[in-house]
């Protein structure tokens, strides 16, 4: 939803206009008609930060339904709520809850993006930079991050001390 | 549902369209978006990076920070912004996606069902927390 630039290539879908995306504006118009080459739209940066947004939306919205129903055990029983609890610290869900950690930090970042290009004046002009920038700092958040989240499940698969 | 487009120029807007709810919906979704972002990455952060982080957690755990309003109010506050937000989320992409009416009207019966139940059971559970509950086998 929202600050998702669409609007530049809408009139090459048919492939009936030469895209006017610099990495193909040298290349050859293709043939009226043609569907082989050139007239698909593969989108700006823009559209697939729109994409990956909606994606980790409805992942998240996924996980946070069975997330209220395993805590709602803390209602049934001690016992019950840690052995539900006990499947999150094995190896493969604790590698998902990186994934989930990466995908709500994206789409948490990105969602700002999205904001400061709907409320800002010059947030248009910069929804690229900007994208950059969400990436990069989802990368420095996400590499140690991923190392606390995960450092007790390697040193419990690979040994160690 | 049926899209009602204006005329072009038209002085006013068809009648039928003079809801303000998707207006709302949109502010909707940047307000709760920004509260958020403290309160999720703020779970996150002390669930599953800090101090260990999820291999920590059991229910001693939840009843030690379930004595406190505060964290009360924080997981309650989470539930009803997190769920409504997410909510509101699926149902854009219902819209977007369904190409029949009938599966448009169903899937969100779905929705809607789940999101009821879901804010139900999880206010019941904050609300009514007993960290003496005795133990099952």
């Amino acid at each position: 939803m929202g600050g998702t630039p669409i609007s530049k290539s809408i009139s090459d879908v048919g492939g009936l206009l030469p895209m006017s995306d610099s990495a193909v504006a040298t290349e050859q118009v293709p043939p009226r008609g043609s569907r082989r080459t050139g007239t698909l739209y593969r989108g700006d940066p823009g559209m697939w930060s729109w994409v990956a947004h909606r994606i980790t939306g409805v992942l998240t919205f996924f996980f946070l339904f069975a997330h209220v129903l395993d805590t709602a055990l803390v209602r049934v029983s001690p016992n019950a709520y840690d052995e539900i609890i006990g499947t999150y610290k094995t190896p493969v869900v604790n590698l998902l809850e990186v994934g989930l950690v990466g995908a709500v930090l994206y789409h948490a970042l990105n969602g700002l993006r999205v904001m400061l290009v709907d409320f800002w004046s010059r947030g248009p002009k910069f929804q690229k930079p900007m994208l950059w920038t969400i990436i990069g700092i989802w990368v420095v958040v996400m590499v140690p991050g991923a190392y606390f989240m995960l450092e007790r499940t390697a040193r419990d698969l690979f040994g160690g001390n | 549902m049926t899209l009602a487009l204006d005329k072009p120029r038209a002085p006013r807007r068809p009648s039928a369209r003079r809801s303000n709810f998707e207006l709302a919906s949109w502010l909707f979704m940047r307000i709760s978006g920004l509260a958020l972002i403290v309160l999720v990455l703020g779970h996150l952060l002390i669930m599953n990076i800090l101090d260990g982080g999820v291999h920590r957690i059991n229910f001693a755990f939840v009843a030690g920070r379930w004595s406190s309003p505060f964290w009360q109010f924080w997981d309650l506050s989470m539930l009803w912004l997190a769920e409504i937000h997410g909510g509101n989320g699926l149902r854009t992409v219902i819209n977007d996606y369904a190409r029949k009416d009938a599966t448009r009207f169903w899937l969100k019966i779905m929705l809607y069902v789940s999101m009821v139940l879901i804010l139900a059971l999880g206010s019941y559970v904050i609300f009514t927390f007993d960290a003496t509950i005795p133990t099952t086998n």
